[in-house]
């Protein structure tokens, strides 16, 4: 049973780096906007500007 | 039968999507509505950015600006304005009103295919706000903010950019104070789950380990995360009254206190985990509380309203100066459609006032030379001189902000507040009973254990949560009707109000939609004469009288005259034309009387041109909904010409002033307030900017939510109106629901005290009625206040 000594130990880390983790998204400002990027995400490339037919040609 | 229905196809503006004009503008088989929405639609094909059009359908906004950008160009104003500077980059943000749709997060995100001495751009959409990173070096911030301006996206650069105001750091430490109470919530219920269940013999030795463990978290708890209510505790303690945070502080004092005592001497398990999920849930309520709608904001006054620099005259120069380093007796030059920021003599040009922003009063004020000009006032006409007399900060706008009555303590004390003196008071006495019983029965073990066990289980936790829930969901209620209020606890002051005070313009009336009517006849001739004439015009009267006759072709106007304030003349196929007001008709036609723009076309008089503001619909059904149940006024900053009207809406009960000033405006207010009334008032902006941050509930009604709006605890869209008594009706159910929640709370608690009273409270009761009673509360308030939002149409 003493192996939960252990396992206890285990979990306190596991939490606190996650609390941690938490602390560090908070400082950096990734709580501060939260719509913005859901719509930045459906964004489309920008198609390839249509150069292709010169290219093709060799003056 | 023989009716043919025809299909009328109208078309609209490619870019914003307004209505074509008889008169189109085209590009690219394209249609646009007027040369800036075309401008624009030019630039964006020309960088290849059309994927603009691609989100939304005509996204764009109609807008024409005339900003004058010089300031911009003073180091002193730039390093004011920038955030941040290194090497040759520059980050600056920018708010930029005109940000609503996701084309817009596009197309500004997509900055730097314009210029590509702009390294990044991101949007803020909720603040509307655009940080941009640019080379200093290669672009200056006068060509970025012109960049924008090109496109349409004019950022709105007012004193409240150097001004700034952190109002963040608060709501960022709750929430790192909400973490930290979660991850003790989280820790502790796992380390009390093994004394729920209970330990066989062989894990005795953890039952201890546990027990300091849940201690060891129970420290952080206490004096982290509850700090703020110990220290809201004293203060009202100190000032000799109590809210609801005293019997707060207390419980969660006794419940470490008895924890601690319980883990050291081995008499039990303790209540870490009550504590620690108690601490947590209140903060939860607090953040609830907090939590205001970042798509309206409510700090910006009028500030907002100033420009941050202003330009003067030193010897004969014209130098831009930061409006905070303007002095007195500095000579400042203000041009047609600026703002005079600050108290001033006229020392030369012809003064034409728009004093609306002050008054109210629409129709523009001549001055004579000599006379005082009060800031805030707006000029209309040719440039003048002016001589400072008072610096900005101390002048007659900021001293409306700025009055000492607002900073008499309202001392708004919420139902919460009031309930919680009798509630700590009846917790006490059956604490010290049940402790005074034991102590007789000669058994203090018990005596102890009854008296902490009482004060733990009588928490007034949900009390606490009931208020925020139930009040954040009827904010949520409005906030999707267009009626935006700025906490929780104004929701309170909105359902006392039994006195209402209407200011007129912008408010009663809608400033949207004026409405341009002719006294007199045109010919489609001569409409079409007069039309070329106004099309050279940028005045907003001339742009109203051109939409208004919505010509379909226009001459060339030749030797065009514009007389700032006084308007326009010129030749059209050899006739002359006037439009303006009298002062600039030829002598022997001034006969005429009354404002508006007169019309005069080859020496005929032919009738003028008035703009008349136009009521808000459904606005006598509203006013007879609130006949008998509320005291009803009307005061306007206005002239008395629209009294008849007025009085034909409001009941004869109803007391209607005009002509008065901001100061007395707020006084009346005060006097209602003095006679214990609850006064609600509600007014679109500056001119009654006291009064509406006097009032126990102030509104300001707009038609435009991204305008400037003064301190104020609810801001309105005009077309929600409509719906205001609904609005209080709900507040008002709010309150009841609140008070029903209250008895149910009582209810748990009656049970926890029956264990209580006779010491028998184990940690297990305590840990399961907590949140048990407030998931109860918790959906019961989200039930009933939907139900409330059904019966009173507001979802």
């Amino acid at each position: 049973m003493n192996i939960l000594y252990f396992l206890i130990c285990c979990s306190m880390l596991v939490a606190l780096i996650f609390l941690a983790a938490f602390f560090w998204a908070s400082k950096t400002g990734q709580h501060d906007d939260v719509y913005t990027p859901g719509v930045r995400i459906l964004f489309d490339d920008d198609p390839q500007s249509e150069k292709s037919e010169e290219d093709h040609f060799s003056s | 039968m023989g009716n043919k229905e025809h299909t009328i196809l109208r078309t609209v503006c490619f870019h914003c999507g307004e209505d074509l004009p008889a008169l189109r503008y085209q590009l690219d088989d394209k249609e646009f509505c007027c040369a800036g929405c075309k401008g624009v639609y030019k630039i964006l094909s020309e960088n290849n950015l059309c994927n603009y059009y691609a989100y939304n359908d005509n996204p764009g906004q109609r807008f024409n600006s005339d900003s004058r950008l010089e300031y911009l160009d003073e180091e002193s104003i730039i390093n004011q304005l920038i955030d941040y500077r290194q090497g040759s980059s520059s980050i600056i943000t920018f708010y930029v009103p005109a940000i609503h749709c996701s084309s817009c997060i596009w197309l500004l995100e997509h900055l730097y295919k314009i210029n590509p001495a702009i390294f990044s751009s991101r949007i803020d959409f909720l603040k509307r706000q655009v940080t941009i990173n640019f080379n200093h070096d290669e672009i200056s911030l006068r060509q970025l903010v012109q960049i924008l301006i090109q496109i349409g996206y004019e950022p709105l650069i007012s004193l409240q950019d150097v001004v700034k105001e952190n109002k963040n750091a608060d709501s960022k430490a709750l929430i790192i104070k909400i973490a930290v109470a979660g991850f003790l919530m989280g820790n502790v219920m796992l380390f009390s789950f093994p004394e729920y269940f209970g330990l066989s013999g062989l894990e005795q030795q953890f039952q201890e380990l546990f027990g300091w463990l849940n201690l060891a978290f129970a420290i952080p708890a206490t004096f982290y995360c509850g700090r703020d209510y110990f220290l809201s505790a004293i203060t009202s303690l100190k000032h000799k009254h109590i809210n609801l945070d005293t019997p707060l502080a207390l419980i969660i004092a006794v419940l470490f206190f008895r924890t601690a005592f319980e883990v050291i001497f081995k008499a039990g398990p303790g209540f870490a985990d009550t504590l620690t999920g108690l601490v947590f849930l209140l903060l939860m309520g607090k953040w609830l509380r907090q939590r205001t709608y970042h798509h309206i904001s409510f700090d910006r006054d009028y500030r907002s309203y100033f420009p941050i620099a202003v330009t003067t005259l030193a010897n004969g120069k014209e130098k831009p100066v930061a409006i905070n380093d303007v002095k007195i007796g500095d000579r400042l030059w203000i041009r047609n459609g600026e703002l005079v920021p600050a108290d001033a003599i006229l020392m030369k040009g012809n003064a034409c006032m728009d004093m609306s922003f002050v008054t109210g009063e629409s129709e523009p004020v001549h001055k004579v030379l000599g006379e005082i000009i009060y800031a805030g006032g707006r000029q209309t006409g040719e440039a003048i001189e002016l001589e400072v007399i008072k610096p900005v900060s101390q002048s007659y706008l900021t001293g409306l902000w700025n009055n000492e009555n607002y900073h008499a303590d309202r001392s708004k004390q919420n139902f919460n507040d009031s309930v919680a003196k009798y509630f700590s008071l009846a917790v006490f006495i059956i604490a010290f009973a049940s402790a005074g019983y034991w102590g007789f029965a000669g058994n203090t073990h018990k005596a102890w254990s009854a008296f902490t066990a009482v004060i733990i289980v009588a928490c007034p936790c949900v009390l606490a949560l009931s208020t925020p829930f139930t009040l954040s969901a009827i904010l949520s209620v409005f906030d999707k009707k267009g009626f935006y209020i700025k906490n929780t606890d104004a929701v309170e002051e909105l359902a006392k109000c039994d006195t209402l005070i209407f200011d007129k313009t912008g408010t009663l009336t809608s400033s949207d939609s004026a409405k341009t009517t002719f006294k007199g006849s045109l010919s489609s001739a001569e409409k079409v004469l007069v039309s070329s004439l106004m099309r050279n015009s940028t005045h907003p009267m001339s742009r109203h009288i051109l939409s208004e006759l919505n010509a379909d072709r226009f001459y060339t106007v030749a030797d065009f005259v514009e007389i700032p304030g006084k308007g326009l003349h010129g030749t059209v196929n050899g006739l002359s034309i006037y439009a303006g007001n009298l002062s600039l008709l030829p002598s022997h036609l001034r006969r005429v009387e009354g404002n508006g723009v007169h019309i005069v076309i080859d020496n005929k008089y032919l009738g003028s041109f008035s703009v008349e503001q136009q009521w808000r619909p459904g606005l006598k059904e509203l006013i007879s909904t609130f006949d008998n149940k509320f005291k009803l006024q009307v005061l306007s900053g206005d002239t008395d010409k629209d009294e008849k009207t007025l009085r034909a809406i409001f009941p004869a009960a109803a007391t209607i002033a005009f002509k008065q000033s901001p100061h007395q405006k707020l006084s009346v207010v005060l006097a209602h307030q003095q006679q214990k009334l609850h006064v609600m008032m509600l007014g679109d902006g500056l001119n009654d900017a006291g009064a509406l941050k006097q009032s126990n509930f102030g509104v300001a009604i707009t038609d435009n939510i991204n305008n400037f709006t003064p301190g104020c605890d609810a801001i309105m869209k005009g077309s929600a109106l409509n719906l205001l008594p609904a609005f209080i009706q709900l507040s008002r159910d709010g309150l009841t629901i609140i008070k029903i929640s209250f008895a149910i709370a009582i209810a748990y608690n009656l049970i926890g005290i029956y264990f209580a009273v006779q010491g028998t409270l184990y940690p297990l009761v305590a840990a399961v009625l907590m949140p048990l009673s407030t998931i109860t509360i918790i959906c019961f308030t989200t039930l009933a206040t939907g139900f409330f939002a059904h019966k009173r149409k507001l979802k």
